[in-house]
């Protein structure tokens, strides 16, 4: 087996990777403060039409107000849930257990133990996993959640699933958060959410089968990869992805675009090669090679492309027509055990040196504009392969988008009221066939 | 010379000899029997009368007897009605197939052994179904130990695969259900009795007639008890699907779990379970009354 | 027969056409039905085999089994509960298995013995309910439940996992005591209360250890089907998540290495149990 820490480096990538391109602090101010039309703040806060229903102030002494919190005394333990592969790793303890340095820091700290699961592969069966719980009004078994804006993140804010934040308890997040994901339009006053990290949908391939540069949804339904071929089914990627490559609008689309879209998609059914409608899962079938081209997240590629040698002939892209970005948040769903401690975690993560830490594993996108500047300096500071990855995230164009990346990357439709029950009826049963 | 009571020897005893017997067997039922009530009976009609309610979870559910839930709902999932029942009855065909030689032999020249055998048949099926299909898609994986070792010997094309299609959903059914064919076989197998066959032979029947005219009219209750075992739960099936299947092999089972517990749209989940349910109880009566057993149960 | 047979000298000229054949088509059968055990049991073999397989496979989450083999360890058996989930899980599971299938042998067992022994108006309607209970399909059974649960606002957890085990099991229970239970002499029954014992003191003394057999039979049987069920725990599980959804669920980023591991110590545990019953069975006399 393969250690972890060697990393090969092919020359080749390294030289292609060392140009310059545009002056990386430039790149974080940018990414981080927002100026120019088509940055990402600009594409985040102004994303869909104005929810309808305005945040509710909590009723004085009510679950999520001052007073409540105020009462709150931090447990001894947070029961954090979140996605995979998306904290950083380093080693392993005595017992084989793997050590999360920024949440070793955490611990440290404040003595609180954190139990983290990293068992959420979609949000459509992990809201369904804790919806009857939640209804219930009991203890879901997590004190933080990663929820990505969209149909669920919207219902349980609607149905008060989640304790509503008190930001006088936050003041990393007050202090470090970038413009794009302070008061999105998903969660006014990030009432209830804090980014956790944000990304794009793309597409991945594996250049041990697949050679050219797949640019779009058709690419994939290629004869000759048969049966090797997936896409996400959830049912907030793909239709918008199905949209932007037939050149509409998601925030502007109606009904009828999405049935143009899910006429689009039906397509890949008919073909009869499409192996699977998958979600987190696709990392799995990518790594064991099942599938050779696939819509996939950028992290998850550039984390595998990066920190495991085997994996070092994946490939990602955002498609020419433009990509999604999503925001993942964390949140404290109602019930929870130990929301002061969830807080506090939450908060830490607004840290520039633990953001930072996130990034340098992960690849995905920071809510925190001042980590870049620190990867960028770890990067100038490491040597040899260390170097190499660390250089490679820091100009990534997935993790710190340039202007034409971001230019071409849409949010997910907002969908409100009856929208949503009209979404799933044309779009579900395709995932379902 | 055997004399031949009734079985049911109180029914010679004088009336009001012991008299609380009468409310014997309503007592030995009382528990058991209100527990299937409650949680049998009850729920189903709590599913009939949500197949007729309206909403979202959003809005909450509406009882608006809304019987054109069935007919929607039929519209919108006939094909994978349809595909279950096709699915259910060719798993029923294949099953039968398989199972009733080994039935046979084990009733008739088990001998000694044949509790051994029919252990060593039902052996595997200690271990969690779910367990066992997940070890068929481990199996059956692109590259794993069958199909990975014959790839690399070169017996088959490299892009050769079994998991994601219809034939590795039928598979796994059949091989999860296969016991439920077996045993009710062997039963009504192990019953008949030997010396009507060897009566046929006697009479210059062949082997093969005897089978046909003395073995197989005597074992059809356990045919009939095996297709029922074997075809209702094929028909429902979903796990298959999930786990050995891929896009266009989606059972009607996979439907209402969706529906149920994704999209929670519970009155379309609750019709398409009703008319499921529907559709194999007359299945099964229609069956009865066409073999003419009497009794559904034995 | 055979003098019958030699007059006819029709046998004595089929004979020797007859014996190769024979020879070999007496095989064909037991082969076959060897070669179908084989089949059986083979996943069970890549089960118990691949719990042994040294896959490091780490990803950043739980280590993950792997299609191939590389290479024997036993490690997987030592660190057993390093899943905590898994583990609550199969805690789940075994305390909804051993409560629920107490209940349903022993409301199962009386509506057994209800059924085998007396004519009472309604046997038919218990038979039905009985059948019905039995050939339902899973899927509607799981889906009334939870309609069931969802219309009076019932939380899901164990407490509806309980009431929906024992209800499937108790048609179950309830068809093993009646075949035991039928093939029965009631005359000891008659000679007991011919000698002054009440039907309670009856019932203990005679009638109950002469089922044993069968209720013990039902008792494993309504464990088994606990410990296996899926469709039904699905749906009436709530946040309590039981053995095979949790399995169910982790197929879709790939299973611990554990998950083989409880499977061989179930199927270890089954195995062992089995053989217990038969030999109790054995020994007692029918």
């Amino acid at each position: 087996m393969t250690e972890r820490d060697q990393r090969r480096i092919d020359p080749a990538w390294l030289r292609g990777m060392t140009s310059k391109r545009m002056s990386r602090r430039q790149l974080f101010r940018y990414a981080g403060v927002g100026a120019g039309a088509y940055s990402l703040s600009a594409i985040l806060a102004a994303c869909g039409t104005e929810p309808e229903r305005q945040p509710e102030q909590p009723e004085p002494g009510g679950v999520g107000s001052p007073e409540w919190w105020a009462d709150q005394e931090a447990g001894d333990l947070v029961n954090f849930t979140n996605w995979p592969a998306y904290i950083d790793l380093a080693g392993k303890d005595e017992q084989g257990n793997r050590i999360r340095p920024s949440l070793q820091a955490f611990m440290d700290e404040t003595g609180i133990e954190v139990v983290y699961r990293a068992n959420i592969n979609s949000n459509e069966e992990f809201y369904a996993s804790i919806r009857d719980a939640l209804e219930a009004e009991q203890y879901t078994g997590h004190d933080i959640i990663v929820i990505t804006n969209g149909q669920e993140l919207t219902e349980m804010m609607a149905l008060g699933y989640l304790i509503p934040l008190d930001h006088s308890l936050t003041p990393n997040f007050n202090e470090n958060v970038g413009t794009a994901f302070m008061n999105p339009a998903f969660d006014p006053d990030n009432r209830y959410t804090m980014a956790w990290q944000s990304g794009m949908t793309g597409y991945a391939w594996n250049t041990k089968f697949i050679d050219g540069p797949i640019t779009g949804m058709q690419d994939l339904m290629n004869d000759e990869w048969a049966g090797h071929v997936s896409l996400f089914g959830n049912n907030a990627d793909a239709p918008n992805m199905a949209m932007i490559e037939l050149g509409l609008d998601p925030q502007t689309s109606g009904p009828e675009q999405w049935q143009q879209a899910a006429d689009f998609l039906s397509s890949f059914n008919e073909w009869g090669g499409l192996r699977k409608w998958d979600d987190q899962a696709y990392l799995t079938a990518i790594e064991n090679e099942d599938i050779w081209a696939t819509m996939a997240w950028s992290g998850d590629i550039i984390n595998d492309k990066l920190y495991y040698p085997e994996f070092k002939t994946f490939e990602f892209a955002t498609a020419e027509a433009g990509g999604v970005v999503w925001v993942d948040n964390m949140m404290i769903p109602a019930g929870a055990e130990n929301p002061l401690g969830a807080i506090q975690v939450m908060d830490h993560y607004y840290k520039p040196e633990m953001a930072a830490l996130l990034t340098e594993w992960n690849a995905y996108v920071s809510p925190v504009p001042a980590a870049g500047e620190i990867v960028q300096a770890d990067a100038d500071d490491a040597s040899g392969g260390d170097k190499a990855v660390l250089e490679t995230i820091a100009t990534s164009p997935y993790v710190f988008p340039t202007p034409e990346i971001e230019s071409k990357l849409h949010t997910y439709r907002v969908l409100e009221g009856e929208e949503i029950e009209q979404w799933n009826d044309i779009f579900l049963p395709i995932f379902t066939t | 010379m055997e004399r031949h009571l009734p079985p049911d020897l109180h029914d010679l005893r004088p009336r009001g000899r012991r008299p609380g017997r009468a409310a014997a067997p309503y007592a030995l039922l009382a528990p058991g029997g209100l527990w299937l009530i409650l949680l049998f009976i009850v729920p189903m009609v709590a599913m009939a009368s949500l197949a007729l309610q309206e909403g979202s979870a959003l809005e909450g559910y509406h009882l608006t007897w809304r019987f054109a839930n069935f007919a929607d709902v039929t519209s919108k999932n006939w094909e994978f009605l349809l595909r279950s029942l096709r699915n259910g009855a060719i798993v029923t065909v294949v099953a039968l197939v398989l199972a009733y030689p080994i039935a046979y032999w084990i009733a008739f020249y088990g001998g000694r052994f044949k509790s051994v055998f029919l252990f060593a048949l039902l052996l595997p099926f200690f271990v969690s179904f779910v367990i066992r299909t997940v070890s068929w898609s481990f199996i059956l994986s692109d590259d794993g130990i069958v199909f990975g070792t014959l790839k690399s010997i070169g017996l088959l094309p490299e892009d050769y695969r079994v998991l994601g299609t219809t034939f590795a959903v039928l598979a796994g059914i059949t091989y999860n259900l296969l016991p439920f064919t077996i045993l009710p076989l062997y039963v009504s197998l192990e019953r008949i009795d030997r010396s009507l066959v060897e009566a046929a032979k006697d009479l210059y029947a062949s082997r093969a007639a005897a089978f046909r005219k003395i073995v197989i009219p005597l074992s059809l209750p356990g045919v009939f008890a095996a297709i029922l075992l074997t075809s209702i739960p094929a028909t429902g099936d979903y796990i298959n699907a999930s786990v050995l299947g891929g896009p266009g092999t989606a059972m009607i089972g996979n439907i209402i779990n969706v529906e149920f517990l994704r999209a929670r749209d519970y009155p379309e989940a609750a019709a398409l379970a009703f008319i499921l349910m529907a559709v194999m109880l007359i299945g099964a009566i229609v069956y009865a009354r066409v073999l003419g057993t009497e009794e559904i149960t034995t | 027969m055979n003098a019958v047979a030699t007059e006819t000298g029709v046998t004595a000229a089929r004979a020797p056409a007859r014996g190769p054949r024979r020879r070999w088509t007496r095989f064909l059968l037991p082969a076959y039905t060897f070669a179908f055990i084989l089949y059986l049991s083979f996943p069970i073999f890549v089960i118990i085999l691949f719990s042994f397989n040294d896959t490091d496979t780490g990803f950043g989450t739980a280590p993950r089994v792997k299609t191939t083999w590389s290479g024997f360890t036993t490690i997987w058996y030592q660190r057993l509960f390093d899943i905590p989930d898994l583990t609550t899980a199969l805690e789940h599971s075994l305390l909804i298995a051993f409560a629920s299938s107490l209940v349903a042998a022993a409301l199962g067992a009386l509506i057994g013995l209800a059924l085998a022994r007396y004519r009472y108006r309604g046997k038919g309607a218990t038979n039905l309910v009985i059948f019905l209970g039995i050939s339902s399909p899973e899927i509607v059974l799981g889906a009334a439940l939870a309609s069931f649960f969802v219309s009076l606002g019932l939380p899901r957890g164990l407490g509806t996992l309980f009431v929906s085990h024992v209800m499937f099991s108790i048609p179950f229970a309830a068809v093993v005591v009646r075949a035991r239970a039928a093939g029965l002499d009631r005359s000891l029954e008659d000679a007991a209360m011919d000698l002054g014992a009440g039907p309670i003191v009856t019932f203990l003394k005679v009638t109950l250890p002469l089922i044993f057999p069968g209720i013990l039979a039902a008792w494993l049987l309504a464990f088994a089907l606990s410990m296996d069920d899926f469709v039904i725990s699905q749906f009436v599980q709530g946040p309590s998540t039981m053995f095979p959804t949790w399995v169910f669920g982790a197929t879709k980023v790939g299973i611990p290495p554990h998950v083989f591991v409880f499977a061989t110590l179930i199927f270890l545990g089954g195995l062992v149990l089995a053989v217990v019953q038969i030999l109790v069975s054995r020994r007692r006399p029918t």
